[in-house]
């Protein structure tokens, strides 16, 4: 690890904000992430994901703390801070009646790219977000994903190290959703951190490596996607048996409910091994066809965090 | 970010901005084209023709400095004050929020995307009066100077009105009810000369008359004010409203939550 590593790619300390004299959006989060990282924020709506944004990127003034972006304050040297920082929005934010080449130009422009380098990094970019062919034409004329592959584009032109997205994928469909993951993995291959909030919990686990859990504008949990997995306690899992159920099962050490004719569900907790589900199931001389989650397993931990938060707060 | 960054910065949001007016030619620049047209036609031929000298030049050759500086007034003020609130509407300033661009770039850029507009017209309204009267310049400083000045004043004017605009509506109260009434009054038809006194006391208020009756000076070398008051005057409401523009942009006021 060479001296740059260890500067984080986002160092929050003690963030707040409120608006209006009132609503405490952000209640004094601090946080960081290390260069390399891929970074899940997530939270239910006005948790304070996007107030985080909107402070890293200076769309939205705190109230108090200090953020940092690989070691330049976003306040007093905060030309070289924006140097280093990429951001996607969640709404579209360009104007609908230029050309989808132009956006991505002027966005080199404002950040003192030299016009040679200016074209070249958007033909690039457009390129790689397969929106080349449509450069003459006016974004207003895109297709939702086109738009939110535009804002991408953007975000990249001046070859930002920290590229945040807020909702990347937000209202795009699967095929569109998988190719941008894969984008996205690319990048953050090539040495680019990358932070993202995303409601879609399978998202977070398929790409992130770290996560943090904000509600109420507090972190609630800030870990490695990993480990926050290990500790699940009890999972669900549905089995789809050969032809009709006959009868349910009866599995000893597990919780077993009948869900259709054909299919049955069985809660395995922690240190439960699948074998014995499966040795017992077959004793029984049940056979199984197919078996899958329930539900997505960080969704019910991000549920139960998120309620256990919420009573903590009520009382 | 280094000088070379900034100008760059500063070109790229000059180059959007005349793209943006030259796009949209038919609402921005064939507008006054067509409007100075009929001025010239009525108040100079038709009208004009009746009333007879002013100021010792024959009223159409009177009329012309004030109507390419009302062009230049107005086009300035709409471009800045419809360009900046659009993008604020429309969110796509956030492009530039987000960028290392120093605010005062950001308001030079669109500061001089607004004079570029400004002395676009007022060059198409200038080449619409060559045929109904000969032009000719009396004081070349003096005329370039209130042009690029009063642009500049009303870019940043138009400016500071976007800033605290939340609707349509409130981008074209100012036009309407305070920029039009004090153009009209400002002397571009008449010589304060004719008012009674007490009017002509009241119209010296008026900044617009300093500007207009100035920049006849420079055309025409007549003048019912004194010239130097109206050039510092002007040079000191540019800095006054660069500062408080310069001042909303830095607090983020109605820009940034």
């Amino acid at each position: 690890m060479t001296p740059a590593d260890s500067i984080p790619a986002l160092s929050i300390k003690n963030l707040r904000k409120t608006y209006n004299e009132k609503f405490e959006a952000l209640k004094g989060i601090s946080l960081d992430v290390m260069p390399g990282d891929f970074f899940a924020m997530l939270g239910p709506n006005g948790a304070g994901k996007s107030t985080s944004i909107g402070i890293i990127s200076s769309l939205v003034r705190k109230t108090s703390g200090a953020v940092e972006v690989f070691g330049k304050n976003i306040d007093t040297d905060f030309s070289a801070a924006k140097k280093h920082l990429g951001v996607v929005p969640q709404e579209f934010n360009f104007s609908m009646f230029e050309k989808v080449e132009d956006i991505v130009l002027q966005q080199a422009g404002y950040y003192g790219l030299p016009r040679k380098q200016a074209v070249a990094q958007t033909e690039k970019y457009l390129k790689q977000l397969s929106l080349w062919d449509k450069r003459q034409t006016p974004a207003r004329m895109l297709s939702g994903g086109m738009k939110r592959r535009l804002m991408i584009a953007r975000a990249l032109v001046h070859e930002p190290q920290l590229l945040i997205l807020d909702e990347p994928t937000a209202g795009v469909d699967i095929e569109l959703r998988r190719s941008m993951w894969d984008f996205l993995r690319e990048i953050n291959a090539a040495g680019t951190t990358i932070i993202l909030t995303t409601h879609y919990l399978e998202e977070a686990e398929s790409l992130c490596r770290n996560i943090a859990i904000i509600d109420s504008g507090t972190i609630v949990q800030n870990t490695s996607i990993k480990s926050l997995l290990q500790q699940l306690n009890k999972e669900v899992f549905i089995f789809d048996v050969k032809g009709n159920l006959q009868y349910l099962p009866v599995l000893d050490g597990h919780h077993v409910a009948e869900i259709d004719e054909h299919s049955f569900e069985v809660e395995v907790e922690k240190g439960q091994s699948l074998n014995g589900v499966f040795a017992q199931l077959t004793a029984q001389q049940i056979e199984i066809v197919s078996m899958r989650n329930k539900a997505n397993r960080l969704e019910e931990m991000f549920v139960a965090m998120v309620n256990a938060n919420k009573k903590e707060v009520q009382s | 970010m280094t000088a070379s960054e900034q100008w760059i910065a500063f070109l790229t949001i000059l180059r959007k901005e005349i793209k943006r007016f030259t796009r949209i030619w038919i609402q921005t620049l064939l507008p006054p084209a067509i409007t100075m047209i009929l001025y010239f036609v009525i108040f100079g031929k038709l009208i004009g023709g009746r009333i007879g000298d002013m100021g010792g030049f024959s009223y159409i050759e009177f009329v012309a400095p004030g109507l390419i500086m009302m062009a230049v007034i107005t086009n300035a003020y709409a471009n800045v004050s419809s360009s900046f609130f659009s993008a604020k509407f429309q969110r796509s300033i956030e492009e530039l929020l987000v960028s290392p661009t120093p605010n005062y770039i950001i308001l030079l850029g669109y500061v001089m995307g607004g004079v570029a507009r400004g002395v676009a017209v007022g060059l198409i309204v200038t080449a619409m009066s060559l045929f109904f009267t000969s032009l000719h310049i009396h004081h070349w400083f003096t005329t370039l100077f209130i042009v690029f000045m009063t642009s500049v004043l009303f870019s940043l004017a138009g400016f500071i009105n976007a800033i605290y605009a939340n609707t349509f509506d409130d981008v074209s109260i100012i036009p309407t009810f305070v920029l039009t009434p004090l153009t009209y009054f400002g002397g571009v038809f008449y010589s304060i000369n004719l008012l009674p006194e007490f009017w002509q006391q009241v119209s010296v208020l008026n900044p617009i008359l300093h500007m207009v009756n100035a920049f006849r000076y420079g055309m025409l070398g007549i003048s019912d004010l004194h010239i130097g008051m109206a050039l510092v005057g002007l040079t000191i409401l540019v800095v006054i409203l660069f500062v408080i523009a310069l001042h909303l942009l830095k607090t983020g006021k109605r820009l940034r939550a």
